[in-house]
């Protein structure tokens, strides 16, 4: 299963951006991986390391799988997650 | 005669005092050949291990959260697979645990340089990291901080965060990089704590061990070789209250206020009030976004340490040079002249209503005189719509800041629609002479004595008058003492800035009656350019 996503953050996906992702992605329900469409490497979520060295920044386009039992869940929770940006304030 | 460095200014203010240079990282020592790979493996993850525990008990103590939290994010990396798998890759790959943990992340650091812009600025955050692995591998010590014995101005190729949360302003005076951007942890940690900062200095490591300088965090520059004495940065005054008022020699009174970011900064130090309270840094650091009620927990908070003293909060000033891209478009051809301060609020009006609700909250529950005031306002209009958003909220002293010169033109029918009026120097100069406030080139036109600067400030405290409205003065300018003569002269009620800088300003008025203020205030006024401005003031 496949979901891609537009970065949202406008500050890039930076150390403590990532750190909420993997934050998230460790409670995922399925396993989750990373990629961008310049690297086909896909790269586990739930790492912060790893998806600091996707070097995405604000708009990168991020393709998500995941596959088996929570996989549709732990995607939409993760693709919801990048879309924002995790510095701006909402009401 | 001094030698002037050229920096970008990353944290405003000037300190005096000797340099000292942040240690080296340690060098990795010629590779051996991996005997036992299993046990190689285990030596790298064990150190990489001890590193994070340890700053993650750094994080425990950090003294604010800002620190606190990237450094949270830095220990918690000692768990991560991609982390581990790769070096035990690498070891297997033949490298001994230094060499293997230093590929790893070098790797890493790469791609995070390759991508730019702000993820650029944030590849020290790595290189920290590989510095403490390799030197707990090498059985040396962890980079640390120099210890003279004195307080100093720290130089140094980039901090990292560890470091920079360690930056104690009662002995880092201040602190030059010769990398790092206005967006680096450094710049963002020292603005946290006030220290002047200059980063981007490119000669900044040829700078001599304990030689004196001069640091300009507003215009980034850096005098080697200056004379004179050491500057405490925050020496914390402990004069009892009733000598913190401000007044000139025959007892005109003017407010001496802090310029603060947060609590912490209020802590050991007696002021009258707080002047300006930015509120940039809860909106800034935050992993997530500063809900309402994280907002009324912050205010409350510097409302409590202020007893019934006064405050006056800022609302958020986003935009141009303070780092947070999310609300204005990144594609902005001049972000200076774009969507900042106040303007955020016509794409996101709800972050601006939350945060007056919360301001609003927090000072019903606390007996400080509380005030508000929004930034880079420029019509009437705006500051009309500003202050009946306020009083909706219940918030009854409402007042805006003189940035921009077609407010200050202006400024008697804005002081019509609101309670006061607090002049930004910094931004005023910018704007009014067409100069970046960061552009280390063109620091004469953003000089202060300007004539055509003090003209302007001379309009506001003018309607002030007229109306009898309080105008005060919130920028670094306000710290030089003899300026704050000059700025009474004009008829300025109040003048903010940072705690550690009031002493001096306090005794400079006490020294002066305020028709010697008025006279150099004239004097000022009439003279041709920056220098004959001061020369005449000192004469009178």
């Amino acid at each position: 299963m496949i979901r891609t996503v537009l970065l949202g953050g406008r500050a890039g996906l930076h150390l403590r951006a990532a750190s909420r992702i993997a934050d998230a992605a460790a409670r995922q329900p399925a396993p989750v991986t990373v990629r961008t469409a310049q690297r086909p490497a896909a790269v586990p979520a739930d790492s912060v390391l790893s998806l600091l060295s996707l070097g995405a920044l604000c708009g990168t386009e991020l393709i998500l799988e995941a596959y088996g039992p929570g996989a549709a869940t732990a995607l939409e929770s993760l693709a919801r997650l990048l879309a924002i940006d995790p510095d701006v304030a909402s009401a | 005669m001094p030698e002037l460095l050229r920096g970008l200014g990353a944290s405003a203010g000037t300190a005096t005092g000797p340099a000292y240079r942040l240690a080296d990282p340690p060098r990795l020592p010629a590779p051996r050949p991996v005997t036992d790979p299993v046990a190689e493996t285990r030596r790298a993850h064990e150190a990489v291990d001890a590193v994070c525990a340890e700053i993650g008990r750094r994080a425990a103590a950090a003294a604010d959260p800002t620190s606190g939290e990237i450094l949270r994010v830095q220990a918690a990396l000692s768990g991560d697979r991609t982390l581990r798998e790769g070096i035990a890759a690498a070891v297997r790959a033949g490298h001994e645990a230094p060499h293997a943990v230093a590929a790893v992340l070098a790797d890493h650091r790469a791609v995070l340089l390759a991508a730019g812009g702000s993820l650029a600025a944030r590849a020290a955050d790595l290189d920290d990291l590989r510095d403490r692995v390799v030197a707990h591998c090498l059985g040396l010590p962890m980079p640390t901080l120099p210890e003279p014995g004195c307080p100093y101005v720290l130089i140094a190729v980039d901090l990292a965060p560890a470091d920079a949360a360690l930056l104690d302003p009662e002995r880092v005076l201040a602190v030059v990089t010769s990398a790092g951007s206005f967006v680096s942890h450094t710049a963002i940690l020292a603005r946290a704590r006030g220290l002047p900062t200059v980063v981007a200095c490119g000669r900044a490591l040829e700078i001599g061990e304990g030689t004196l300088v001069t640091v300009d965090g507003t215009a980034g520059r850096v005098s080697v070789g200056a004379t004179g004495e050491a500057t405490a940065a925050a020496v914390p005054p402990t004069a009892p209250a009733g000598e913190l008022r401000g007044s000139t020699a025959d007892g005109h009174r003017v407010a001496l206020l802090a310029n603060i970011g947060c609590a912490a900064e209020l802590s050991g130090v007696a002021v009258e009030g707080v002047g300006l309270f930015r509120t940039e840094l809860l909106f800034q650091h935050h992993l997530d976004p500063p809900t309402m009620a994280e907002q009324v927990e912050a205010y409350a908070e510097v409302f409590a340490v202020l007893g019934s003293r006064p405050v006056v909060v800022r609302t958020l000033d986003a935009g141009s040079d303070k780092p947070l891209p999310f609300l204005h478009e990144t594609d902005e051809p001049n972000p200076a002249l774009g969507i900042r301060g106040l303007r955020v609020a016509r794409r996101r009006a709800d972050i601006l209503k939350t945060q007056i609700a919360a301001i609003a909250a927090a000072a019903r529950g606390s007996a400080a005189r509380v005030a508000v005031m929004a930034p880079m306002v420029t019509t009437v209009a705006e500051a009309a719509q500003f202050t009946a958003l306020c009083r909706d909220a219940g918030l009854s002293t409402v007042g805006v800041m003189i940035e921009v010169p077609a407010a200050a033109v202006r400024a008697a029918e804005i002081l019509q629609a609101v309670d006061f009026l607090s002049v930004g120097t910094n931004d005023l100069s910018q704007y009014t002479f067409a100069a970046d406030r960061r552009s280390g080139e063109l620091a004469d036109l953003l000089d202060p004595w300007q004539p055509a600067l003090l003209s302007l400030i001379a309009l506001c405290a003018a309607a002030g008058e007229a109306l009898g409205r309080p105008v005060g003065v919130c920028g670094e300018a306000a710290a030089d003492p003899a300026f704050a003569v000059v700025l009474t002269g004009l008829g300025v009620t109040s003048l903010s800035m940072s705690p550690a800088a009031i002493p001096a300003v306090r005794a400079a008025l006490a020294a002066h009656t305020v028709d010697e203020c008025r006279a150099a205030a004239q004097q000022a006024l009439a003279a041709a350019d920056p220098a004959t401005a001061r020369a005449a003031v000192t004469r009178v």
